[in-house]
């Protein structure tokens, strides 16, 4: 980890080697009296290689500020740049072309399609790249394999338990080869020894020099897992650390 | 994608089902209802059509329908035929007269009398005697479709269909069954005698006025609507062709009968209820899909490609429906029209329920596409479903 920045506030100077790299972000939701800010500035770096957590109270803006980094949500106002791209000016449909390419999600809810098998779920982002059914469901197949689910190919998920079901999801945001993986309470929906093994699958299988993994939770029994903590508050980055130690 | 549009589709059996229920019913309904108007309506001018030969028809100007009584007076005829461009006339004579049958039953019978000379005007087949038959003593020819229905005749206390040779008769007037022909099925249901014009004049009550209609043939390259407006200037009378007289017959039937308003409302509502019933079922389907189709928008799936997706969805279950819904009709209408009902589809009906079918699903796809394309793709980040 060359360019680990402990510091909040003062980001790295190597851009090269950045994965997302977040200036003065801010975002808010309606207008006038409802009008509610999320965002109040954030400032954030995740290099390549690295696994970020986003911890913070509810309501904070975790998963406001995963959606501006995947390229779902448009921000108002900052800088935002992921692997050298800028959602900012860029088409709806270039946005959505550039995230099929490039983005892996991994959903609280799992949101497999239900009446998808295993492998057919998994396949959808090839598809989605326009690769043949056929081909896009034998490399689901190698990808489940990777995840522990060889033999699970052809269940539907509601015939997988919630583990399982995490797992066809972690490797639908896999297979396609995506920078960047972003996670939204990839743990809350299962139980403390299901959640380390989904965790031990980011960690080992998802985590590449080449990728960087942003996962959002309020599970602290994971905190360990991850190379740094962003704590936020209040749409800030309140500080970030390195050791589940340091939060308090 | 389309096989992934087609699996969220057909996942859920029951719904899927109930989906292509609704819309082969909605599509049954219109083409059904449709189909037996139609029927109707051809029947309505059945007797126009099977009256070969005559390019005009001449009648009074009131004549509101085939079997409208109203008269004209017989010296129309020479004026018919002193038209210019007019190749012959001959005249028809057509009443209600009320005929006894040999067991004294009465029974309101349609008489036809037709030129004597050219027999022109007559029925379309004969199945029994010919044509030329009517020219034997009180010689009358009967509808096949009657016989055994409402001709019947008992003989030593056994009843049978009425035959060639029997006796009857029509306004006390005893004539002879010389021969049997078929025509069409007719909107009107009494009985048609033909005969000819004399002996029907004979049989009719004494009026002033006798004839019918005046059938007329244009000269070869002379212009029928010119002749008929020449007839109407010189005789006051209507002179229609074949088609125009089917269509005053048909409309006049249709508004008096209120069948037009009585089927305008069936199809319309088959089409409005199938229309609404199946547009919602698809419309709550898709919005059931919506977080599914979030999902597919926050992992690349362009708006291009969901429009195709639910463009895919819509028309799959679009043309099972069609298809189950005209196929269940067709079959329908087999049994019906073996029970002589009115049925008779054309393949222009197919094509309205092809349009009803079109509709529900242009209705239910633009309404939920309104939705899910309006879909901001990080609702798939809200909390569990
Ligand atoms: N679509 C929306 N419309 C209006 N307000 C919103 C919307 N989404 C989020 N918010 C508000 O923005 C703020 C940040 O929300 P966000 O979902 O980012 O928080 P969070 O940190 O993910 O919370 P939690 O831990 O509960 O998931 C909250 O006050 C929330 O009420
Ligand atoms: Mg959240």
């Amino acid at each position: 980890m060359s360019t680990v920045n402990l510091a909040a506030g003062q980001p790295t100077a190597d851009t090269r080697s950045a994965a997302v790299r977040c200036r003065a972000v801010t975002k808010s939701y309606g207008k006038g009296d409802t009008m509610v800010t999320a965002l109040r500035g954030v400032d954030l770096d995740i290099a390549k290689g690295e696994l970020m957590m986003l911890v913070g109270p509810s309501g904070c803006g975790k998963t406001t500020l995963i959606s501006v980094i995947a390229g779902i949500l448009d921000r108002d106002g900052g800088e935002c740049s992921v692997f050298d791209n800028d959602f900012a000016g860029m088409s709806q449909r270039r946005k959505t072309l550039w995230r099929g390419q490039n983005v892996g999600f991994v959903f609280q809810a799992f949101n497999l399609l239900p009446t998808l098998t295993a492998a057919e779920n998994v396949a959808v982002p090839l598809m989605i790249l326009g690769q043949s059914r056929h081909a896009a469901v034998k490399k689901a197949r190698d990808t489940l394999a990777m995840v522990g689910l060889g033999d699970r190919t052809h269940s539907l998920p509601s015939q997988l338990s919630g583990g399982q079901q995490q797992r066809v999801a972690i490797a639908r945001a896999l297979i396609h080869e995506p920078k960047l993986i972003v996670c939204d309470e990839p743990t809350s929906a299962l139980d403390h020894e299901t959640g380390h093994i989904i965790m031990r699958l980011l960690k080992n299988v998802a985590l590449s020099q080449e990728r960087a993994l942003v996962i959002v939770t309020h599970d602290a029994r994971i905190f360990g897992f991850a190379d740094r903590i962003a704590k936020m508050d209040d749409g800030h980055i309140e500080k970030i650390v390195t050791s589940p130690k340091d939060l308090e | 994608m389309n096989f992934v549009a087609l699996r969220m589709l057909m996942g859920d059996r029951l719904k899927y089902v109930g989906l292509v229920a609704g819309l082969a019913f909605a599509a049954l309904l219109v083409t059904q209802q449709a189909s037996i108007f139609n029927g109707y309506i051809h029947r309505m001018a059945a007797w126009i059509r099977d009256t070969g030969g005559a390019d005009l028809w001449i009648m009074d100007p009131q004549t509101n329908h085939t079997d409208d009584a109203k008269r004209i007076v017989d010296t129309a005829l020479q004026r018919v035929r002193s038209v210019d461009g007019v190749e012959w006339a001959v005249p028809m004579f057509k009443g209600f007269l009320s005929a006894r049958l040999p067991d004294g039953r009465l029974q309101q019978v349609r008489v036809v009398g037709i030129d004597d000379a050219t027999m022109i005007g007559g029925p379309p087949r004969m199945v029994e005697g010919e044509l030329a038959d009517l020219r034997g003593d009180r010689a009358v020819l009967v509808n096949e479709a009657d016989l055994g229905k409402k001709l019947i005749v008992s003989e030593s206390g056994a009843r049978r269909p009425m035959r060639v040779g029997d006796r009857l008769d029509i306004n006390d007037n005893e004539v002879r069954v010389a021969g049997v022909y078929a025509k069409g099925p007719e909107f009107f249901w009494e009985p048609m005698v033909y005969t000819t014009y004399s002996r029907a004049l004979r049989m009719a009550p004494a009026q002033r006025k006798q004839l019918q209609f005046v059938l007329a043939k244009v000269r070869p390259g002379a212009d029928t609507a010119k002749v008929a407006a020449d007839i109407r200037a010189a005789t006051g009378l209507a002179a229609y062709t074949g088609d125009e007289f089917a269509w005053v017959t048909m409309w006049y039937i249709m508004i008096q009968t209120g069948i037009l308003v009585n089927f305008g409302i069936t199809i319309a509502l088959g089409f409005v209820i199938g229309v609404l019933v199946s547009a919602l079922l698809l419309y709550t389907f898709m919005i059931e899909q919506s977080r599914n189709f979030g999902a597919l928008k926050a992992m690349g799936v362009t708006n291009r490609a969901i429009v195709r997706m639910v463009a895919v969805q819509v028309l799959t279950v679009g043309s099972l429906g069609f298809g189950i819904g005209v196929g269940a009709a067709v079959i329908g209408g087999g049994v019906l029209a073996k029970a002589d009902l009115a049925f008779r589809m054309v393949w222009q009906i197919p094509l309205i329920g092809a349009g009803a079918i079109l509709i529900c699903c242009l209705v239910a796809g633009i309404l939920s596409l309104a939705r899910v394309l309006r879909l901001e793709p990080a609702i798939v980040f809200k909390g569990a479903t």
